[in-house]
């Protein structure tokens, strides 16, 4: 395995402040240099992305005074992916009295993770959560209430409070929108300026500094040049590189994957999370996969029928024949055990031939019970949108039978390497939301996406750029005609140009479905050394005939979907090989990376923490060059690392 | 299942567009609208001619990029569905299908079926929004909201942006959308200080990207397929006009 990969220098996270946990997120504003608000204005920053993590951000900086220009791939903000988020959001308010706290939220985000995060970035994660909710409410964000006209909470998988709000079924949306309107006044107070349809596609670094990016206007084809003092990336996650996921058709990893190439580590890319309850495929020109809440399982019940090939209608099958397996196998959580938890009893279960639905690749999320002690008016009122969805894309009727769901790709907890101040190692590059690594460890826990996204966006970041801005402001006189940022836009048109010329036999699409195939199957929920070493072989191959055979029309000057995509998924190449590696060189199983050799005799994820408790964080060394790991080691001042158990 | 559709080909903003017929053999009931016109995508590419351009990000009828006129209907037969959620089962073996853009002065069509919506993003600028800069929150449960009125807000907040009120109204009146978020906010009581200010900014905004009036027609409430009530434009009127009531001092 050694020729896959070099091993460098461990790794150091030299911005977080010691002292006991509870202090340190004051300790660090506290240290952190200001800038003087009339000096604000003379500082400008770059915001890749407009999800919760990117909207937030641009607009808190607008509203501080900074010069932001925002951008996004898609034709307004308001479209970011974000905007899908189902469940909710988590804040410690205690609001239910059922023993919530910082230290609860911290503990279940650490444990959920297990154990594959860092204490001081998740303790300010659950710091700044009830703030969050305060924010979204002056907003206007309309959440869920009682009829007192107080906020309603509901519970999650992997805790045992109820910490989560929620609007409905669409809290990202409404989350969003809320994002998306602060960031609108602020472009019309002229401190943001939006640039929707540019996609960014690489990094302007200048004398070792991220000063810059290029991207490209996707109507027009010209590839621009924007130059400024930071960048801050809120570009997403990486759950595309399976083609079938749940992430939006547009989302890539190609922002992130450029700033790699540039020099920021990416961590722990092997970690992905696979959602438990989503609609199964249907079918070969599936484009993509639909979530159904973790909510409904807090109302819902998993089950499969006992007989395997039980040809029955759901509602004909009697109890005593029915087996409720999540129930049966976690007593102490049922159907709210953590996400890798349900995900992977889900597949077992299917492998053993015991699944429901066209291919037996399914099991049954069940409201019936909740549907006869609530009322189906009081269902309607919590799910309503997740049920009219189903019953959209499946053509069934979710009031009368049971939903089929299955596991499909979700969420990405790996991404760019980031210190406490969300920097990553190239300096001026901030990298916020699902696009960095930092909270979640090896699974992240329901409802707990919008919480980072939204905490590193209003909170977090605007403070700790501020340091950054108030000691590298760049030099006078550096703007968009410097040398650096002319090679860096001719080297993007000479790869467009590149794509174009192929002029293969195979379309892009083919590539990317392929390259999601082969992941799927070998770095999906069950890895081991040998599927992974031949993915490593299989993307490599693979990639060579996509740069040799690929077949994309028209040309740059104009509006080219096929050249977007072609584009975003040569990048997924580079990053899929990296996840194998990854997975590959972690013999521990730990939350969502599941290696079959490393299991407890009753199939649970068996961490290895001796060897393993580090982040794993990968170098760019050149194209044909193995990467360098660098490995974060992990303390643990507050919690003990136990095995994790939901039974 | 085999079609014909008939799609708006247009190269860019200069060109004048034209219908081009094509065909789509063994489409299954399964897939999407937008999954058909994938698979369409892929038989021309490979028989290298350009594929048809259309918007899509997160196909499961949320984020309001799709944007298809299918047989004359806004997002097609089906109500409360938008594009990305129409299945093909709701189709028949032989269909002819046209498939046009948005149709509407401020959408001006950028390529084939894809249209620039920025001024509605100008109509959420000149007032979408409630005054809260980061930080300056008060407890989430300082002021308490009535179920009723939360319901009210929820019942405009989930415009999801997409156009389809536009393109539907024979005055190419965008009142629906800009209703959904003046009585969004203006159900809140967080919303209360900015409510006629909001309403008026973003009438006259309206009014000055080019969307019609509205004759309460109600053909943009049929086609929403979110279910935005057509009430929320009464709201955005009376809201409105209190705004140019004189106040007292």
């Amino acid at each position: 395995m050694s020729a896959l990969y070099t091993e460098g220098a461990p790794l150091h996270d030299a911005s977080a402040p010691a002292g006991p946990l509870k202090e340190r997120w004051d300790a660090r504003r506290f240290d952190a240099k200001l800038v003087n608000p009339v000096n604000r204005r003379a500082l400008s920053v770059i915001v890749v992305g407009t999800g919760l993590a990117g909207a937030s951000a641009a607009a808190t900086l607008g509203e501080g005074g900074y010069r932001v220009k925002s951008f996004c791939y898609q034709d307004s903000p308001r479209r970011a992916h974000s905007i899908a988020a189902q469940g909710g959001i988590n804040a410690a308010k205690n609001y239910r009295n059922d023993g919530d706290s910082v230290q609860r939220l911290f503990y279940d985000t650490i444990k959920g993770g297990d154990f594959r995060s860092r204490e001081s970035n998740v303790y300010r994660l659950a710091q700044v959560s009830s703030a969050i909710i305060d924010q979204c409410v002056a907003q206007g964000v309309p959440f869920a209430r009682e009829y007192g006209g107080l906020l309603d909470n509901r519970s999650f998988g992997g805790v045992q409070v109820s910490r989560t709000f929620y609007a409905r079924g669409q809290t990202g949306q409404q989350l969003l929108l809320g994002a998306y309107q602060a960031l609108e006044r602020q472009v019309a107070a002229g401190t943001v300026e939006v640039f929707t349809r540019h996609e960014m596609l690489d990094l302007i670094v200048i004398d070792g500094k991220a000063r810059g990016v290029a991207v490209r206007d996707m109507v027009t084809g010209d590839i621009e040049t924007h130059v400024a003092d930071a960048v801050v990336l809120a570009s997403g996650g990486y759950g595309n590189v399976f083609y079938l996921s749940t992430n939006a058709m547009g989302c890539n990893v190609t922002a992130s994957w450029r700033a790699h190439r540039h020099g920021a580590l990416f961590a722990n890319p092997c970690f992905t999370q696979i959602h438990p309850t989503c609609i199964p495929v249907s079918g070969d020109s599936q484009s993509k996969l639909t979530l159904m809440s973790e909510s409904l399982r807090n109302d819902g019940r998993i089950w499969v029928p006992v007989a395997p090939g039980d040809e029955r209608a759901p509602r004909d099958i009697p109890e005593a024949e029915r087996d409720y397996f999540l129930e049966r196998l976690y007593p102490s959580y049922g159907n709210l055990v953590t996400r890798d938890v349900a995900s992977r009893a889900v597949k077992s279960i299917c492998d053993g031939g015991l699944g429901v639905g066209p291919g037996a690749r399914g099991v049954y999320l069940d409201l019936t019970d909740a549907i006869t002690r609530f009322g189906k008016v009081a269902i309607e009122a919590k799910y309503g949108n997740l049920f009219d969805m189903y019953r959209q894309i499946t053509g069934e009727n979710p009031y009368e039978v049971p939903m089929r769901i299955y596991p499909a790709v979700h969420y990405t907890m790996g991404g760019l390497w980031v210190d406490y101040d969300l920097q990553s190692t190239i300096p001026g590059l901030f990298v916020v939301g699902e696009a960095n690594f930092s909270d979640h460890g090896a699974n992240r826990l329901g409802a707990s996406a919008l919480m980072q996204g939204l905490a590193d966006g209003y909170f977090v970041l605007p403070n700790t750029i501020a340091n950054y801005l108030a000691t590298n402001p760049r030099p006078a006189g550096m703007d968009e005609s410097h040398p650096e940022a002319t090679r860096t836009a001719n080297a993007l048109r000479d790869r467009i140009q590149a794509l174009l010329a192929i002029n293969g036999q195979r379309t892009v699409d083919s590539f990317h479905k392929e390259l999601g195939h082969i992941l799927w199957e070998k770095c999906g929920m069950e890895r081991t050394a040998e599927g992974l070493t031949e993915a490593i072989e299989q993307v490599r191959k693979l990639r060579t005939e996509f740069w040799g055979n690929v077949k994309v029309t028209g040309e740059n000057e104009e509006l080219n979907q096929t050249l977007e995509r072609a584009g975003r998924v040569a990048d997924f190449f580079e990053l899929a090989e990296l996840m194998c590696i990854d997975a590959l060189h972690r013999t521990e199983s730990c939350g969502g990376h599941f290696r079959a050799e490393s299991q407890t005799d009753d199939g649970e994820a068996l961490r290895d923490d001796e060897n393993f408790a580090y982040v794993a964080a990968w170098g760019f060394a050149g194209d044909g060059n193995p990467p360098v790991l660098r490995k974060e080691r992990l303390e643990f001042d507050s919690v003990t690392m136990t095995q994790r158990s939901y039974k | 299942m085999n079609l014909t559709l008939r799609i708006w080909r247009q190269k860019d903003d200069r060109d004048t567009g034209r219908m081009v017929t094509y065909s789509v053999e063994q489409v299954s009931p399964d897939m999407s609208f937008l999954e058909m016109l994938d698979v369409l995508n892929e038989q021309l590419t490979l028989s290298g001619d350009e594929p048809v351009a259309f918007d899509s990000d997160c196909r499961e009828g949320v984020c309001g990029a799709c944007s298809l006129v299918i047989n004359g209907i806004a997002h097609g037969p089906e109500a409360l569905t938008a594009v990305c959620q129409l299945h093909m089962r709701h189709f028949s073996d032989g269909d002819v299908i046209d498939v046009e853009p948005w149709r509407a002065d401020p959408f001006p069509i950028v390529k084939d079926l894809v249209v620039d919506r920025s001024a509605m993003d100008r109509i959420i600028q000149a007032g979408g929004y409630i005054t809260a800069p980061t930080g300056a929150a008060p407890d989430a449960h300082a002021t308490l909201v009535p179920k009723a009125n939360a319901d009210r807000a929820f019942d405009a907040a989930v415009c999801i942006g997409c156009g389809a009120c536009v393109a539907a109204c024979p005055n190419g009146s965008a009142m629906l959308f800009t209703g959904a978020k003046a009585s969004h906010l203006g159900s809140l009581p967080q919303g209360q200080p900015e409510r006629d200010s909001r309403a008026m900014a973003m009438i006259t905004q309206h009014d000055a990207e080019g969307f019609g009036g509205c004759t309460q027609i109600g053909e943009c409430a049929a086609v929403c397929p979110v279910g935005v009530p057509l009430h929320v434009i009464s709201q955005l009127k009376s809201d409105g006009l209190s705004a140019l009531r004189p106040k007292r001092t």
